[in-house]
């Protein structure tokens, strides 16, 4: 049990990195904190499982340290750091019955048998998977392997953390709920620190209190998932969290406000005063559907067009083209069910307490005392 | 509406016609010679199963066949595992990897004769490589007087020859288990015995089992190069079942007690290849 910190991680798999697309890691500072549930949340190829097989002393870093409750680990082997990981695709020993294959990690360990007995017994009760004890691995299914997997996991209790890389690939949807379920019931029980790697959004908020959420090399945000949602630390965080993703537009200062497609958007003096120190950078607005509210046309100095309605059963997705005065912008609303859907031309009313702005891509903060 | 005729017989035709022709036809000839006794085309006379009684009682026959299995079962203990030894040892990427295939291929490109041929030069005491050196370390090595000697050439040459053939098979074998079982290990704190009992045997089994079938069934024809050799000496020390077989034949012209030999030696070499196999595969089925 151990608090993890990564002191600027870097990773290259070339042998000579030269600009910053050879690294798969770019820099990382990050502090994971004994005891707590994580999610690293990212697409495929940003760099998620490098920094797990990082942690875990797999794969030794290019750069930084790697520091487990302040002692660097990077001079040590995965045994001796004493993780468990469990893998993307299942991983079980053919020979071995479940029972064995369980207790392997404790037996390799020296446990007494005894202990060895109680823990496999916890932890196959744990996972519902009791009744294939005496089973041998080969026979079982993919999803009862992946169980087998993880069971391997969470057997020994002094591990530092346990490191999940997309564990619930192979499992099918239904099972996919209990088993996380099952797996937080585990991290409150046995208090270790946990991670969890995964690009599935509704995985990792289910999963973790925290989300780190990664994008090419770099830990953009780490926040629960309510501040991912609600401030979203960079536009890919905007993009990536949701379900459509924020509506990022483009926009450029004016007098009163900013330049939405040539419509002028009036903001509140504290916003203009943040943007102005981001004039020179490339500003955008970004605003999630679920916040734009749609009015009659005369009502806002945004127009649109209404493009596309889908129905998603729960709510609807309105696509919208926004009629500026030099271009037309896609924007997304997310209606309720309940709503009437509207035709033709409509208002757009954006909430000021709903709109964030990026220069660069990073958020623009909003110091509100100074207004 | 279903629709049943014969016709897809017609695609398996060309198989049976080649398999006929190179299998049954030849092996009924066989049949047909061990049941008669043929002094020439047009006198034959039908005996039954006598070669067949006069072959399984012939003391020749007992002592290659116990010769043969003594043989066979050497060759596997010793290339078996040193095969699985050497693949587990090269390397696992770099030009390392081409040197070591290139290497192990050369002896399997080697033909049989040219195999015993070479054997027979460096095993002489006079201008051979090893049977100078062993005796001038003060051995008494001579292969083609001390049927020890020639025992242990005619392994030592096998392990030389064949040993590769096991080794790159392990070889194929090792590198299609995917890395994530290593890193699970390593998570496990898995013993590099634990490695290789757990994860690496299990998964060497099915080249395993073709490495063993193969190996067995050629030792236990060998031919060539102990006859090149040692020629089945000294006495009959090294004669093997083939060689037997082929006195028989062509050397004593008995073409009707050779062809029940052959018939023999075929069912033992099918029978004992079969419970390898069975052997192996049943034995993690049982739960």
């Amino acid at each position: 049990m151990a608090e993890i910190r990564l002191d600027q991680l870097a990773h290259s798999y070339a042998a000579n990195p030269e600009q910053a697309s050879d690294y798969a890691l770019r820099r990382i500072d990050h502090v994971w904190e004994q005891g707590g549930a994580y999610a690293l949340l990212g697409p495929s190829g940003c760099g998620k499982s490098t920094l797990l097989n990082i942690i875990s002393g797999l794969l030794e870093p290019s750069q930084g340290r790697v520091l487990f409750d302040g002692e660097s680990v990077n001079a040590l082997s995965p045994q001796q750091r004493n993780i468990a990981q469990v893998f993307q695709f299942p991983v079980v020993y053919d020979t071995m019955t479940v029972r064995e294959n369980l207790a392997f990690p404790l037996r390799n360990q020296g446990q007494p048998a005894a202990k060895v007995d109680e823990r496999v017994r916890e932890v196959a009760e744990a996972l519902e998977i009791e009744h294939l004890l005496a089973r041998k691995a080969s026979h079982l299914t993919a999803d009862e392997k992946q169980k087998v997997s993880m069971g391997r996991g969470l057997v020994r209790d002094d591990v530092a953390a346990i490191l999940f890389d997309e564990p619930l690939t192979v499992i099918d949807p239904q099972l996919k709920w209990r088993l996380r379920r099952k797996l937080k019931q585990i991290h409150r029980r046995f208090d270790i620190t946990m991670v969890y790697v995964t690009h599935d959004q509704l995985e990792a908020s289910t999963f973790a209190d925290k989300i780190a959420v990664m994008y090419e090399g770099e830990i953009v945000q780490f926040g629960t998932p309510r501040e991912l949602f609600e401030y979203p630390a960079h536009t890919f965080v905007g993009y990536f969290i949701g379900s459509p993703g924020m509506n990022l537009c483009p926009v450029t200062p004016s007098a009163g406000g900013v330049r939405l497609a040539g419509c002028e958007v009036a903001l509140a003096e504290d916003v203009r005063a943040a943007l102005a120190r981001h004039a020179e950078q490339r500003l955008v607005l970004g605003i999630r559907p679920e916040f734009i509210q749609l009015v009659a046309p005369g009502e806002s100095p945004l127009t649109a067009r209404v493009d596309l309605v889908q129905d998603l059963g729960t709510y609807k997705i309105v696509d919208l083209l926004l009629e500026g005065l030099d271009a037309e912008l896609p924007i997304k609303v997310r209606i309720e069910e309940d709503h009437a859907v509207p035709e033709g031309r409509v208002g757009l009313l954006l909430p000021q307490r709903w709109t964030r702005f990026y220069a660069d891509d990073r958020l623009v903060e909003v110091d509100h005392a100074s207004a | 509406m279903r629709v049943h005729n014969n016709k897809a017989w017609w695609l398996v035709l060309p198989v049976f016609v080649l398999v006929a022709f190179s299998a049954i036809i030849p092996m009924m000839t066989v049949v047909n010679y061990s049941v008669q006794d043929i002094f020439d085309p047009s006198t034959r006379f039908f005996v039954g199963t006598e070669w067949y009684r006069e072959i399984l009682r012939d003391p020749r026959l007992h002592d290659s066949l116990l010769r043969q299995f003594a043989y066979s079962f050497s060759v596997l203990a010793i290339e078996i595992p040193l095969g699985i030894a050497v693949a587990l040892s090269m390397p696992r990427r770099g030009i390392g990897v081409s040197v070591c295939l290139i290497l192990l291929a050369l002896p399997l490109l080697i033909p049989w004769n040219v195999v015993g041929t070479i054997w027979q030069i460096i095993g002489r005491e006079d201008i051979g490589l090893y049977g100078w050196l062993l005796n001038a370390a003060g051995g008494d090595y001579n292969y083609a007087s001390n049927p020890r000697d020639a025992w242990i050439t005619v392994l030592i040459m096998d392990v030389w020859h064949w040993t590769s053939l096991v080794a790159l098979l392990c070889y194929s074998g090792l590198r299609s288990i995917p890395d994530v079982y290593y890193q699970a290990a390593r998570i496990d704190r898995a013993s590099p015995w634990a490695v290789f009992r757990y994860i690496q045997l299990p998964k060497l089994k099915n080249v395993l089992l073709i490495a063993v079938m193969l190996r067995f069934m050629d030792s236990f024809m060998i031919y060539t190069e102990p006859f090149v050799l040692t020629g089945g000496g000294p006495g009959s020390t090294t004669t093997f079942l083939s060689q037997t077989l082929t006195q028989m034949a062509v050397g004593q012209f008995d073409l009707g007690r050779a062809a029940a030999f052959s018939l023999i030696y075929f069912l033992i070499i099918l029978l004992v290849t079969w419970v390898f196999y069975t052997a192996m595969t049943h034995a993690d089925a049982k739960d």
